[in-house]
């Protein structure tokens, strides 16, 4: 097993507003080794932006400890807490650029606050330009750049200072589907290039298939489930894992209606299950009536993983059979409510 | 009607004017400008917010902002003497306008801070930069254009103020129109100074709003 370089211990937060308390963060614990990219999925208001800014102090835990490469950040002074900062890069949904300097500036800035003379930033900052593919944007200004541009730009600024952990706070979430895959394949080139360790904080099921390889469901401010994405894709066990994986396949509203009176199920076959017409078999041996209300095939991290809402006969005894049948051919069956 | 004399005393007036605006305006930033920033990053949401201390800075400046600056100067009179030596003249002037200035260009400094995005300053100390940071490289950076546009509002009501200097013998336009419009019923050469006045004001505005703009690289 490879060693952790975040942990975290019993992470809550507490924010004290005029209205009360509320806590945004109850009792997390993580685990998250170097080299993976790790991302940390849920809803709006589920935690997850505290969450992250817990792994860099940004916001201070009210309890818990956060450990980073060995390092307790809340062992440390003001002083030893900026200095860990300048490992770890960050990048947001809105960029947050600055707007009055231009790219090149913008990527130096971590490294001038640094004592890094002007000379050597701006040679540095071209460098880290070129492999983020903006060699020729050294000198425009943010508002000339388009949103998957400023994402660049701010991903350069983010590895100026050699981080060993990069966090993504909804990196993509203002950008295009398209836009989107190229930033999360340059987040996968740097990661493998440079064995950054990448978090990734997100409420798009698709960001997290595309490149992570762990991922922690958080809501209402808990961990609910985490570990490996494609396990955690197919054999989600709780209710609001589930739920995410669903609204992401587009679950609407006519399988809800419609399936009302149906016995339904949700399938799930991997690896080789799907390139097999089981259910086909099924129909032809039972010789039964089964609906499909719905089916989606995808690749998670290079295995195929097929999803199917069907509806099963009333009869008990039957439907019983055919589920037996499909967990004979390694499909996973579960009850869709 | 109009005697080279009395050009001569225009002449004398604009430069009192632009002396006591211009002296002003740099006094009224060197001390309003670092109580802005104590302001902005105090207040709710600050860098380093602390109740006490904001609280102590915003009722100094809402007091002294509530002081009509005409009693301000008779006020300050004898401290005006001990600070500049004499509490009559142009340079006595520069005491109370420094004094009503600074509260004014504190709070405009302060609104300037706080339009700065705050994911901006989130993205900087991630980096790990200290306040000082931040606060020269990031919040007066960013905040350029509406300090610069704050800065021409300022020196557009320091000039008015200045036109109440004749009461200390401040000179300036404002005191050549007092003293010909109002004491000696000339009509006619009050309104050249106050059109000498008008003309003043919008060439300094004009050049603030410009380089204000020439300088904001927010727009494409």
């Amino acid at each position: 097993m490879s060693e952790n370089i975040i942990q975290l211990k019993n992470i809550s937060k507490t924010f004290v507003t005029d209205k009360g308390e509320f806590k945004a963060l109850e009792d997390i614990n993580l685990d998250i080794s170097r080299g993976s990219i790790y991302g940390i999925i849920g809803m709006s208001g589920a935690g997850k932006s505290t969450l992250v800014r817990c792994i860099n102090y940004l916001e201070v835990p009210t309890e818990g400890s956060v450990v980073i490469d060995g390092k307790e950040l809340g062992s440390l002074t003001e002083k030893g807490l900026r200095e860990e900062r300048k490992s770890i890069g960050m990048i947001f949904q809105h960029f947050n650029l600055l707007q009055q300097k231009n790219v090149i500036d913008n990527v130096s800035f971590p490294l001038r606050i640094n004592g890094v003379n002007k000379k050597d930033a701006h040679k540095r900052a071209a460098e880290l330009l070129e492999i983020v593919g903006l060699a020729d944007k050294a000198n425009s200004y943010p508002v000339q750049l388009s949103g998957g541009q400023q994402q660049r730009v701010a991903i350069a600024r983010a590895l100026a200072g050699n981080p060993k952990i990069l966090l993504c706070d909804e990196a993509t979430s203002a950008l295009d589907p398209q836009t989107t895959k190229s930033i999360l394949e340059l987040l996968k080139n740097i990661n493998e290039k440079y064995g950054i360790t990448i978090v990734i904080i997100t409420h798009q099921m698709a960001v997290v298939r595309e490149i992570c390889s762990h991922v922690a469901v958080i809501s209402k401010g808990h961990i609910v489930e985490n570990g490996e994405v494609s396990d955690v894709f197919s054999r989600p066990k709780t209710k609001e894992a589930r739920e995410l994986i669903m609204l992401e396949s587009g679950e609407n509203t006519w399988y809800n209606e419609s399936s009302e009176d149906d016995n339904c199920v949700r399938i799930v076959f991997t690896e080789n299950s799907a390139y097999e017409p089981v259910i086909s078999n099924m129909i032809k041996k039972f010789n039964c009536d089964v609906s499909i209300y719905q089916a989606d095939t995808k690749k998670i991290n290079g295995k195929t993983t097929g999803e199917m809402i069907i509806g099963l006969p009333k009869d008990e005894e039957l439907s019983r059979q055919l589920k037996d049948y499909l967990t004979e051919k390694g499909i996973i069956v579960e009850e869709a409510r | 009607m109009i005697s080279a004399e009395f050009m001569a005393k225009l002449g004398e007036g604009t430069l009192a004017t632009l002396y006591m605006t211009i002296f002003t305006t740099i006094f009224g930033y060197v001390v309003g400008l670092p109580c802005g920033i104590v302001l902005s990053l105090t207040g709710k949401g600050g860098l380093k917010e602390n109740k006490v201390i904001y609280r102590i800075f915003d009722v100094i400046v809402n007091l002294i902002r509530s002081v009509p600056f005409l009693i301000l100067i008779i006020l300050l009179m004898p401290y005006t003497k001990k600070i500049v030596g004499q509490s009559y003249g142009t340079k006595a002037t520069l005491v109370p306008l420094v004094v009503c200035a600074a509260p004014f260009i504190a709070r405009i400094v302060e609104n300037s801070l706080r339009e700065v995005d705050g994911g901006v300053v989130e993205a900087a100390r991630a980096m790990g930069a200290d306040t000082f940071t931040i606060v020269t490289k990031v919040l007066l950076v960013e905040a350029k254009t509406s300090l610069l546009d704050g800065a021409t509002l300022a020196v557009g009501t320091i000039l008015g103020y200045s036109a109440m200097a004749g009461i200390v013998g401040g000179g300036g336009l404002g005191d050549i129109a007092t003293r010909y419009g109002y004491y000696r019923f000339d009509s006619g050469k009050m309104w050249i100074t106050v059109v000498l006045l008008v003309i003043l004001v919008n060439i300094l505005q004009a050049i603030g709003i410009n380089v204000s703009k020439k300088t904001d690289k927010r727009r494409v």
